[in-house]
């Protein structure tokens, strides 16, 4: 019994070739059935999302397999095989399922610790198992690769730093004012990224967003846009008394917040923190304001090395992630050692010897008037019951154990008898 | 018996004090899950210290330079696992631990015999007085740990450089908060251990002022507190500056406290 995983991902193969191999739902069942017939696969399982596709398969013979599903794969999705074959990674038993837990923790991803791979991954499963094409060992594969991904996102810090600008700004936002839920917004200028910086904080639940624009129609206009008021230019000042963070995108060629206009506002304002995002360039704010108590002024610059601090945060705590998997590993291949049919069988008839010779011993010493040959008989009575209930479950065990629910047989077998290894 | 009690609570308090440290650079489960078991395990010890002492001396704690330190690291703590169940974040152990640490540390080098009280300080005033200073200084303590990590945070957001603590440490608004909380809890207690404490010596000696160290020292601790509340609730004080003080308030605190009596062995009265 072989885990095998064939599959292409966004470093080894481009768009363009990850994107024909996307099977569509209805397009599984024939998949599944292909995979099972023609491949010789006991379980199976598809993972497609936009960076990878990449099929689990249980199987007696991986030889055939790998070759097999590559074929099935493209005839299922009419893409040429020689457009891909290059591009496809195979991995067996443990690198099959450290990958699997890898890509689950999202430490395969392009974009590391990102969450959304954890959703993909349930929800690939799911639908395998709706069709009934997996079976003991991927269903528990995927429950603890499902289960090792919660543990990596809850026990290192790999999805808590934001790796994209806006969601960057809306961290520090964060870390220097909690909740972001009553807080105010002002935005001056427009630009596509301080759009989407506003659409995030909305998604934070912002209290207010306020818009200024040097040409009011277009202050009236973005605020339609994205729910918020708009005010006037030149009445900026009075506006940043209300507000707590600022997104500055002008095209003026100078500043247009000095430090002591700050300095200023953040007496009036009862030393209450302002946090300034100039992604203006030329900038739009003097650079020393970030110098005043209370007052946190960052430039697109500034961004970019909290979005490089963050990645780097993200590779320190994959490094623990990795140490958590291959743990994780070991222990899913103890429990699949524990399921061979042969060793079992073993470990069976060993015990049920030992209670037939601790049983004789027993019932010798009461009899010591028996002759040898009589002794002789008593020791063929056990040995012969011994035998005679171990035949049926070897044969049995060893003709379930080449379909899949075999291994359901083997655990029952163990658990009913108590079986340690 | 209590003293064993005790020694068993420092030990687990130092056990405790590292895990949360290196929660600092390391996050991980079973690390948070022993220092948290560790400081309960602690506090129970010290519990278990502190009743036994009650039961052997016949009165309530704390009654000299010793149970006055274990008390004050008892309290501390105490607020401290208050607050982590309260708020779920490992990382404010890393910033009060070490003062629970440090103050268990320097009852360990007092004299511990139970020593009887002399009849004039065994009254209710007396206990009301030391109880009030603690719990306040207990309370202060937070203030400080959470300035602490104000500061650390705020340089970070400052400089643009963002380390490993800036992701385990909590955001300002939530540390400026608890720490005027905190603030707000621990200088009323201060002022009435400073009141309860005039009435004793009124009451004792026929003088409120002694000019005993420790009496003038936390005289200075109270202008520190006082100052900072005023400017807190009238000047709009917050952030670094408020975080500044009260750590340098907190540094007054220990001085009065440990200063004087462990160092300088020149206990306050106690007899």
């Amino acid at each position: 019994m072989v885990i095998l995983t064939v599959g292409l991902n966004h470093t080894t193969a481009p768009v363009e070739i990850r994107e024909r191999l996307h099977l569509p739902e209805a397009a599984l069942p024939a998949f599944f059935e292909r995979l099972g017939q023609e491949a010789g696969v006991l379980e199976r399982l598809i993972l497609s999302t936009c960076n990878r596709v990449e099929v689990y398969a249980v199987t007696d013979d991986p030889e055939q397999a790998q070759v097999a599903i590559p074929h099935i794969l493209a005839e299922g999705t009419r893409t040429p095989l020689a457009l891909f074959e290059q591009k496809l990674y195979r991995h067996q038993q443990e690198a099959a399922v450290r990958h699997a837990f890898r890509v689950a923790a999202s430490l395969d991803s392009l974009v590391l610790g990102e969450s959304q791979i954890l959703h993909q991954v349930k929800a690939a499963y799911e639908v395998a198992r709706a069709q009934a094409a997996t079976g003991p060992i991927l269903n528990t594969l995927m429950g603890r690769a499902l289960g090792v991904a919660k543990k990596v996102r809850t026990e290192t810090g790999i999805g808590e730093a934001a790796v994209s600008i806006p969601s960057a700004a809306i961290g520090l936002a964060k870390t220097i004012f909690g909740e972001l839920a009553d807080r105010t917004v002002l935005i001056v200028g427009a630009g596509e990224m301080a759009e989407v910086a506003v659409r995030h904080l909305k998604g934070e639940g912002v209290h207010t967003v306020l818009v200024a624009h040097r040409h009011f129609d277009h202050a009236v206009e973005l605020a339609a846009q994205i729910g918020g008021r708009a005010v006037r230019f030149d009445q900026i000042r009075h506006e940043l008394l209300e507000a707590d963070i600022v997104l500055s995108s002008t095209a003026a060629p100078h500043y247009i917040l000095h430090r002591a206009d700050v300095e200023e506002l953040i007496r009036l304002r009862w030393n209450r923190p302002l946090f300034l995002i100039d992604i203006a360039v030329p900038r739009d704010i003097d650079p020393a304001v970030n110098e005043i108590d209370n007052v946190y002024l960052y430039d697109i610059d500034d961004l970019e090395g909290v979005v490089a601090a963050h990645r780097e945060a993200r590779e320190r705590e994959s490094a623990q992630a990795e140490l958590l998997i291959e743990r994780e590993v070991a222990t899913f291949f103890r429990w699949l050692k524990s399921l061979e049919v042969v060793p079992t069988l073993v470990t069976l008839r060993r015990h049920l010897e030992e209670i037939q010779e601790v049983e004789l011993v027993k019932a010798l010493s009461r009899l010591p008037e028996l002759t040898p040959a009589q002794q002789d008989v008593v020791r063929s009575l056990a040995h012969g019951i011994v035998s005679k209930i171990l035949h049926h479950p070897t044969t049995e065990l060893k003709r379930q154990s080449v379909n899949r629910d075999g291994l359901l047989y083997v655990s029952a077998l163990r658990r009913l008898f108590g079986l340690r290894d | 018996m209590d003293v064993t009690f005790f020694y068993g609570a420092l030990l687990l308090y130092v056990v405790g004090t590292v895990a949360y440290l290196l929660l600092l650079w390391f996050q991980g489960g079973p690390l948070a899950r022993l220092a948290t078991a560790a400081t309960v395990g602690g506090s129970v010890l010290h519990t278990l210290a502190l009743l036994t002492r009650f039961y052997a001396a016949g009165r309530l704690p704390p009654g000299n330079t010793y149970e006055a330190i274990s008390f004050f690291a008892w309290v501390t703590v105490l607020v401290y696992l208050g607050l982590e169940v309260r708020f779920r974040r490992h990382v404010m152990g890393a910033f009060v631990l070490p003062i629970v640490l440090l103050t268990a540390l320097a009852a360990a080098t007092v004299p511990k015999s139970p020593g009887g009280l002399s009849p004039a300080l065994d009254n209710t005033w007396v206990w009301l007085h030391v109880t009030f200073v603690l719990s306040g200084s207990a309370a202060l303590a937070l203030t400080c740990g959470v300035g602490l990590m104000y500061l650390l945070q705020e340089r970070q957001l400052k400089s643009k450089s963002l380390g490993a603590m800036y992701y385990r440490l909590p955001s300002l608004d939530f540390l400026d908060g608890l720490g005027h909380r905190a603030l707000l809890v621990g200088f009323p207690l201060l002022t009435a251990g400073l009141i309860t404490g005039a009435f004793q010596a009124q009451a004792a000696w026929g003088r409120v002022l002694t000019w005993d160290p420790t009496q003038l020292l936390s005289l200075v601790t109270w202008v520190i507190y006082g100052g900072l509340l005023q400017a807190r609730l009238t000047a709009g004080w917050r952030g670094r500056k408020a975080a500044l003080l009260s750590v340098l308030g907190f540094g007054a605190v220990l001085v009065t406290v440990l200063g004087v009596s462990v160092l300088v062995g020149r206990p306050h009265v106690f007899n």
